[in-house]
């Protein structure tokens, strides 16, 4: 770590004549992918406490009971047709081509809402058949994990109608172009969280 | 520094992080399509009897799978932003299991040692 | 139906909220509520709320944000200390069926609120500001990474802090020690708004401390000026990185954790209940998977703050830079495992609790490193005995003392002895006050006359130092012999009278310590008033190592008029040796983040749903939450957020410090 010697032919040059291009937003992808790192970690800690309290069913239902595997593979459907959906309107977004991407991303969000459906329904079938998030430890976790998973991609939704209009609204200019990226960061990581809950409390439930 | 140098250079269409190709997607959306069947298969259909073994067997399908998204959907890889994303995702991912692991362990224990005879909670009111 | 209506508008906030019956609060209230209208019409007197406002609460300069977080520091290190006297006079007076003078109702709330108010409300914005302050000026850099998100991060922080002052007067804290655990927080045994309090204050904080901390990481991977590769950045800057990255990486876990706690006292679910399968002990795990990394997220700045000081006022290199680096990375790692050292007592068993003693013992290791360092820096050195150097002395006898007892209770049968006694409060506050305060007023003192270009009153300083060091040392070794008797904490009266000797000892400590805040005030008051006389137009007072000390004092908006290139860990130092010349000429617009209002915008808005949670207001909780989404949204529709200082403007600066150098001589 010792300096570059400095001898008395080469000047020293202490600061840059031209103005250093820190681009603008060149720090966006990096911020927010830290944000999604400690996204992960809140989840971590929902799966930490799923995977304690999950098995304490207080004499109350059990996954065997509540999961309906048909419908949760569905819904995971759902997730992975709106990942490659979302993958598509990036690769026109780089093409430059507006309606296209606006059309895939709209695509998009109707997958995102048919999985927001069809885990509402879900969940308005198990407290309808008594297993509230009160019932019991275990539904408290699962209400917990799954719900925030499912208030994630709601925000998603908003988000994604908000970029929506400032596409239509402004094109696809470098912001919008470096907000989209960031959507679909935030969109696949919801994805990636989808793998561990469906593994995690669905399929190893029905093990259980 | 030249991925350094790269993420900050301005103006060009691509942005900073590394973009998928046509190829890359299908590619990963036709492995992840598999790699959920199998563990649902598994699961549903029950063709491993040792419930244990089928567990480990769905968690490994779900670690790859997990992989295949941070490649082909997340372009994880170790250039992006000058290798600061990987390094990120490596020590969260560290976090994560220390977090999971030690609170099982350590609940585990507090259950075993301060309920005896309760191990299982799955029944108490 | 007008009491529907009232249930309504109010929810459970009714006029019995109000603490009428408790007439010290109301005495603080008149106080306060003096003081406030005073400094409220003071402001309106001399027409200051447009300056206010234009050049302070919108501001997005990391520079006034960083003091803004200070200012916040300092007045709830008031309320906190307030709180510290109180109990200290509460112990030193009840004994021999005396009662004292607080009822539980109120002691339990103050002791509670003492903890909560020092570490998330002093500590955190004081290291945050800090941070702030110096960083960017560290590494060659104009602002920070994001400037909007700074600024929101600081006003979510004075939220969270106004959330908790106003528990005071509007209904009350709670009740429950600092962490809050389950079930006594729990909505059976806690069915009041102070542990709403408690959460809603630390959530509506813990958002802006975690933005800033990546903010902050993004900063100093992104922004280092051109030369300053990892292993050439300022001990400061390491320390600072790696205190953010654990602030991203455990603050995540506090905000689950206490919303699985509120899930419990607003839903009903049954995470840490007594019932239905929930288990409290899961809340004591997690919450410390958050709490021990957060000591580290207070002390690592500081570490980097003496490895300043020492090596500036030794006028030597700082020894063993890498080693340094590599302590902070270990301890950073190591933090993370450490956490069951907190509830040995659990019950988690011998297995569980001997692998957590050992990492506990194994950590220390690296921070022993570290002082031996600093050791090492003085060693033959140059040592100029100014206000930060005492600071610095002060806090390596007094922290070593603190890590030996911390390794003490890091043996689990040792720690089933002290657990939960006077012993672990004194151990907290030796590494508490002996390291992070004892830091933070070496750091203020020593950064002081960057941010305002004048030092402080040497003075005054002095009188403070010895009033807090003395002060300390009184007011926590009674309570190391105390704990060791089997005296527990949090408790508020007494029937050994043996035991009041010392608790008198403790409360004459903590009148000194008072005496030590007090000349900290006078001594900012005093070098106010002389600021003529200690002027510092140079911008490099202590003959200084890093580029913070290569601008003027205070810098000018845009910090470096050209961007610094770097060749050497003591960057400015380097420069000095060879023989830099300050640009006069050449000067270029310069592009920067303008200011927005919308950081305190969203704060308000969060303040009030948070408000409207408390007390179960909800229309007030849905209003705000709309507002807040709108307006955030709102201003992504803003997409001209900066401009150009024209390069007349930069070149009038400049010009007028090369007359005052040029005055220098």
């Amino acid at each position: 770590m010792t300096s570059t010697a400095i001898t008395a032919d080469t000047e020293p040059v202490f600061h840059l004549e031209e103005e250093h291009a820190h681009a603008e937003g060149g720090s966006t992808m990096l911020g927010f992918w830290l944000y999604l790192m400690s996204d992960c970690l809140i989840f971590a800690m929902l799966f930490a406490a799923y995977g304690v309290l999950g098995g304490n069913y207080a004499a109350g239902p059990a996954p065997k009971d509540l999961f309906d595997l048909d419908l949760v593979a569905v819904n995971t459907a759902m997730l992975l047709f709106s990942s490659i959906t979302y993958g598509f309107a990036m690769l026109t977004m780089d093409k430059g081509r507006v309606a296209a991407t606006q059309a895939w991303l709209a695509v998009t969000m109707l997958f995102g809402l048919a999985f927001l459906s069809i885990e509402l329904y879900e969940f308005a079938h198990m407290i309808h058949e008594g297993a509230t998030p009160q019932r019991s430890a275990f539904l408290s976790s699962f209400f917990t994990l799954v719900g925030t998973h499912g208030l994630h991609v709601t925000f998603g939704i908003v988000w994604m109608v908000t970029l929506m209009i400032q596409v239509a609204r402004y094109g696809l200019i470098e912001a919008n172009r470096r907000r989209l990226m960031c959507l679909s960061m935030f969109w696949h990581f919801l994805d990636v969280v989808w793998i561990g809950v469906f593994t995690f409390v669905y399929l190893m439930g029905m093990l259980r | 520094m030249s991925a350094h140098d790269h993420a900050e250079g301005h103006g060009h269409a691509h942005g900073g992080a590394a973009h998928g190709s046509l190829r890359g997607y299908l590619i990963g959306f036709i492995l992840s399509v598999i790699l959920t069947a199998i563990p649902f298969w598994l699961v549903m259909s029950g063709v491993i009897d040792d419930k244990q073994a089928t567990a480990i067997v769905i968690m490994a399908f779900a670690v790859v799978q997990i992989v295949v998204h941070m490649v082909f959907f997340l372009h994880m890889n170790t250039a992006s932003e000058g290798g600061w994303s990987m390094l990120a995702l490596i020590f969260t991912l560290i976090l994560v299991v220390i977090v999971l692991t030690g609170s099982l362990w350590v609940m585990y224990h507090l259950n075993a040692n301060m309920m005896p005879g309760l191990h299982d909670m799955r029944e108490m009111p | 139906m007008p009491d529907t209506l009232t249930k309504f508008i109010f929810g459970r906030l009714t006029l019995e909220s109000l603490p009428l019956h408790e007439p010290i609060v109301v005495a603080t209230f008149v106080a306060v509520a003096l003081g406030g209208i005073a400094l409220l019409g003071a402001i309106t007197y001399f027409k200051l709320w447009t300056y206010l406002w234009r050049e302070w609460f919108t501001s997005v300069d990391h520079k006034k944000i960083g003091i803004m977080y200070m200012v916040l520091g300092l007045v709830m290190l008031l309320r906190g200390f307030s709180d510290a006297i109180m109990m200290r006079l509460q112990q030193a007076i009840a004994f021999n069926g005396s009662e004292g003078y607080l009822n539980s109702h109120h002691y339990d709330q103050i002791f509670t609120a003492h903890g909560v108010i020092m570490i998330f409300f002093v500590a955190m914005p004081f290291v945050t500001g800090l941070m702030n302050f110096v960083v960017p000026l560290q590494i060659g850099a104009r602002d920070v990474s994001f400037p909007f998100l700074n600024s929101f991060s600081f006003w979510m922080t004075v939220g969270g802090a106004i959330l908790v002052m106003a528990s005071l007067f509007v209904g009350e804290f709670a009740r429950t020690g600092w962490l809050a655990y389950p079930p006594l927080s729990g909505i059976g045994y806690s069915p009041d708004v102070g542990v709403d309090y408690y959460i809603w204050a630390l959530q509506v904080a813990g958002v802006g401390t975690t933005l800033s901390g990546i903010n902050l990481i993004c900063t100093i991977i992104k922004m280092r000026a051109p030369g300053m590769t990892m292993m050439r950045m300022p001990v400061f800057t390491w320390t600072s990185l790696c205190t953010n990255v654990l602030i991203v990486a455990s603050f995540p876990v506090l905000t689950a954790v206490l919303s699985l706690l509120a899930l419990d006292r607003y839903v009903g679910t049954n995470f840490f209940t007594n019932d239905f399968g929930g288990n409290p002990m899961m809340y004591v795990n997690l919450i410390w998977i958050w709490g021990h990394p957060e000591v580290y997220i207070l002390i690592l700045p500081l570490f980097g703050v003496f490895s300043e000081v020492t090596s500036t006022f030794s006028g030597k290199r700082l020894f063993g830079y890498t080693s340094m680096v590599y302590a902070t990375v270990v301890i950073t790692i190591l933090s993370y495992l450490v956490w069951l050292h907190h509830f040995f007592t659990m019950g988690s068993g011998a297995s569980v609790n001997s692998f957590f003693g050992i990492t506990t013992m194994i950590i220390s290791i690296p921070t022993g490193a570290k002082i031996f360092n600093w050791l090492f820096t003085m060693y033959r050195g140059r040592i100029r005995f100014e206000l930060p150097m005492m600071w610095t002395l002060a806090f390596m006898l007094t922290f070593v003392v603190g890590g030996m007892t911390g390794v003490l209770l890091a043996v689990p049968p040792a720690d089933f002895v002290l657990h939960n006694s006077l012993f672990l409060i004194a151990h907290f506050h030796n590494v508490i006050i002996g390291g992070v305060l004892f830091g933070l007023f070496a750091g203020i003192a020593y950064w002081w006359p960057k941010a305002f270009g004048f030092k402080l009153d040497p003075f005054w300083g002095k009188v403070s130092f010895w009033c807090w060091v003395v002060g300390f040392w009184f007011a926590f070794m009674p309570l190391y012999i105390l704990g060791l008797m089997g005296v527990t904490r949090r408790m508020r009266v007494f029937d050994d009278p043996s035991l009041q000797i010392w608790f008198v000892i403790a409360a004459f400590g903590a009148v000194l310590i008072a005496c030590g805040i007090a000349a900290f005030l006078i001594q900012i008051f005093v070098s106010i008033r002389r600021r003529e006389a200690l002027a510092d137009p140079t911008g490099d007072p202590w003959d200084g190592r890093t580029l913070e000390w290569s601008t003027s004092s205070p810098p000018p908006a845009y910090n470096f008029a050209f961007t610094p290139v770097i060749r050497d860990n003591d960057a400015w130092w380097e420069m000095k040796q060879a023989s830099y010349i300050r640009p006069l000429a050449g000067f270029k617009p310069i592009h920067m983040p303008s200011n927005t209002g919308t950081g305190i915008i969203l704060a308000a808005f969060s303040v009030a749903l948070g408000f409207g949670l408390i007390w179960y207001i909800w229309w007030l909780a849905a209003l705000s939450f709309v507002c807040l989404i709108a307006t955030a949204i709102g201003h992504t529709f803003n997409y001209h957020r900066d401009f150009h200082i024209p390069a007349a403007e930069v070149s009038q600066t400049e010009k007028t410090r090369t007359t005052l150098l040029a005055a220098q001589g």
